[in-house]
């Protein structure tokens, strides 16, 4: 008998367009998995029902010829993504019980293209995190082990989304990406991610982090179900500002491994001294698949690299300080209202409550950064330096079409390990940030495993909007790694 | 420049964070931790550059300016407003009293 579980995107797709399964028995697969993989803790909130209230569409739609693009695909939707009826956290207390009246772009264009939702996928608090440790709902365990035994991070902030993919409780899952968040995890879970150009998915409905670098996008077990996931996620929507008014490429169609004519840069100051030794092995590896794929490798310095992170963390908590004012126990989530308190006393009660320590700490930083005097020193210097990382990048595209570079500087690490330290936590992004800072198109697939089995990604930037070099230089990795490890079921 | 806890007080009340004197103590180190880090920004020289205001370039839209131009972000959907406000009265947002 098929496990339905292990089947991918397009194969499900495939198979219920011509009748070797019915997409009900892929949506009882699903829920019946995730029901029992309830130790990673995934997900939020779990929606058998409405997984399987689409698998029954797609079967009519079958049976009417009437197959829509994911018709009969149930999918995890991270819950940072708002969806009609369905409580939407942002893993959040202070958004406990938040049930929005509303569908977001991503989410609705992903129905009305057939797929169902397994239900909201755990994440870090306000996709504030890198290990999935900040969640007001409890961390995420990664279903993979090494030698240690301990648990282990599946990165974040969109944990969820990786640890239900590779533990096959889901085939694929939205994410969001604000520097590093859906790369990072998918190459700590031994999965793909594309965080598309800015601006190619809607971010209307998706609770906002820092609207000048957040974006959705597609994770999953192969390239393929990328693109196919990313074509319904992307398009015009009016209701968001920043979204690009072009039409979506067919990426699946135009899906291509010969990297003939492809230039592809390596960043020198992306191996710093002391760069893990698996890791830096891992890229030199990737090197070689790309050359052998018919691409031609050169040299490329982006000499602001350095800079990213700390930019980063200047942009992101000054947009986080802005985005977050709005959670003041008056519209919407919760309330805290101390005996004879004021309003001002209820807002400062409520947000002291409803908010993370981690999401505490940002909010601060940026609330710092912003206020009057330092405004100019931190904030706008790091506009400035944000403009240089842009430019960089715009100084290799002379001289490549494509970067290749590490996800993460490291495996998989425990859980606790680097909770108490911020610093060390910020690091795990320092390939991710400089891509998001530019707006660029990223993309992580999985390369190997390391001498203790977790497995190492590999990163492909492109420039703005070429999404297709991006998944043609992933697919060329994928096919040439042959990566077939999966956790070991434990849970 | 590295901040004390005071500062931290103050930025808290800025933030509508209510913080204890024990956090505010324990947040100092690392806040600091983290300013003293990302200043080092203040060692680029960014003479003659413009700060990034949009990574991809994109003009901004304007839509005729009528009454619901889009039924979902329109008008007249008061209970879905109110619908997961903690106190709703009246149809209005309910607050503790501010005016004495």
């Amino acid at each position: 008998m098929t496990d339905h579980t292990n089947l991918t995107v397009a194969e499900i797709r495939d198979g219920v367009a011509a009748g070797t399964f019915s997409a009900r028995e892929v949506a009882s697969a699903f829920n019946a998995a995730v029901e029992a993989g309830r130790a990673l803790n995934a997900y939020i909130v779990e929606t058998p029902e409405l997984a399987l209230k689409a698998a029954d569409a797609a079967d009519a739609a079958r049976a009417s010829g009437d197959l829509k693009p994911l018709s009969g695909v149930p999918i995890g939707m991270k819950d940072l993504f708002c969806t009609a009826g369905v409580q939407t956290t942002a893993a959040s207390h202070i958004l406990e019980g938040f049930t929005p009246p509303y569908e977001s772009t991503v989410s609705a264009k992903l129905w009305a293209a057939g797929a169902g939702m397994l239900g909201k996928l755990n994440l870090d608090q306000f996709a504030m995190g890198s290990s999935n440790e900040t969640s007001a709902f409890g961390k995420v365990i990664s279903p993979w082990r090494d030698t240690s035994g301990k648990d282990l991070a599946p990165g974040g902030s969109s944990g969820g989304s990786s640890a239900a993919i590779s533990a096959r409780l889901c085939p694929a899952a939205t994410g969001t990406d604000t520097g590093g968040s859906i790369r990072q995890p998918a190459a700590f879970t031994g999965i793909s991610g594309i965080k598309p150009t800015y601006g190619r998915c809607s971010r209307w409905g998706i609770v906002a982090f820092a609207s000048s670098l957040d974006q959705a996008g597609a994770m999953a077990r192969t390239v393929r179900d990328n693109a196919i996931l990313l074509e319904a996620m992307s398009g015009f929507d009016a209701k968001d500002s920043t979204s690009l008014d072009l039409p979506v490429p067919q990426w699946e169609a135009n899906l291509s491994s010969n990297l003939k004519g492809k230039r592809i840069g390596i960043p020198k100051e992306y191996r710093p001294d002391g760069i893990d030794a698996a890791v830096a092995a891992q890229w030199d590896r990737g090197i070689a698949w790309l050359k052998d794929a018919g691409a031609e490798i050169t040299e490329v310095s982006l000499p602001h690299t350095h800079y990213a992170l700390p930019t980063y963390y200047i942009i992101a908590p000054a947009e986080a300080s802005s985005n977050l004012a709005r959670y003041d126990g008056v519209r919407y989530g919760q309330r805290v209202l101390p005996d004879g308190a004021g309003l001002q006393d209820m807002y400062a009660a409520t947000r002291a409550a409803g908010f993370g320590d981690e999401v505490k700490r940002r909010i601060m930083i940026g609330t710092y950064v912003l206020s009057a005097g330092y405004y100019d020193a931190y904030y706008t210097q790091a506009c400035k330096v944000r403009t240089l990382i842009s430019r960089d990048f715009e100084a290799a595209w002379e001289k490549c079409d494509l970067l290749l570079t590490p996800t993460a500087p490291s495996a998989a690490f425990p859980l606790g390990e680097k909770q108490e330290d911020p610093l060390a936590m910020y690091l795990n992004d320092v390939f991710t940030v400089p891509a998001s800072l530019a707006g660029l198109p990223a993309m992580s697939v999985p390369g190997g495993l390391t001498a203790g089995g977790l497995p190492l990604g590999l990163q492909i930037i492109g420039k703005p909007l070429d999404e297709q070099g991006v998944l043609n230089a992933a697919l060329a990795l994928e096919e040439r790694a042959g990566f077939a490890a999966r956790p070991e079921k434990w849970w | 420049m590295s901040i004390n806890s005071s500062t931290v007080k103050k930025v808290a009340s800025l933030a509508r964070i209510a913080v204890s004197d024990d956090e505010a103590e324990r947040l100092v180190p690392e806040l600091n931790n983290i300013l003293g880090w990302v200043e080092q920004l203040g060692q680029v020289d960014v003479s003659g550059v413009e700060p990034m205001t949009a990574v991809i370039p994109n003009a901004l839209r304007l839509r005729d300016d009528v009454v619901n131009a889009d039924p979902l972000t329109g008008g007249n959907v008061r209970d879905k407003v109110l619908a997961n406000a903690p106190q709703a009265e009246h149809g209005f947002f309910a607050v503790p009293k501010v005016i004495e």
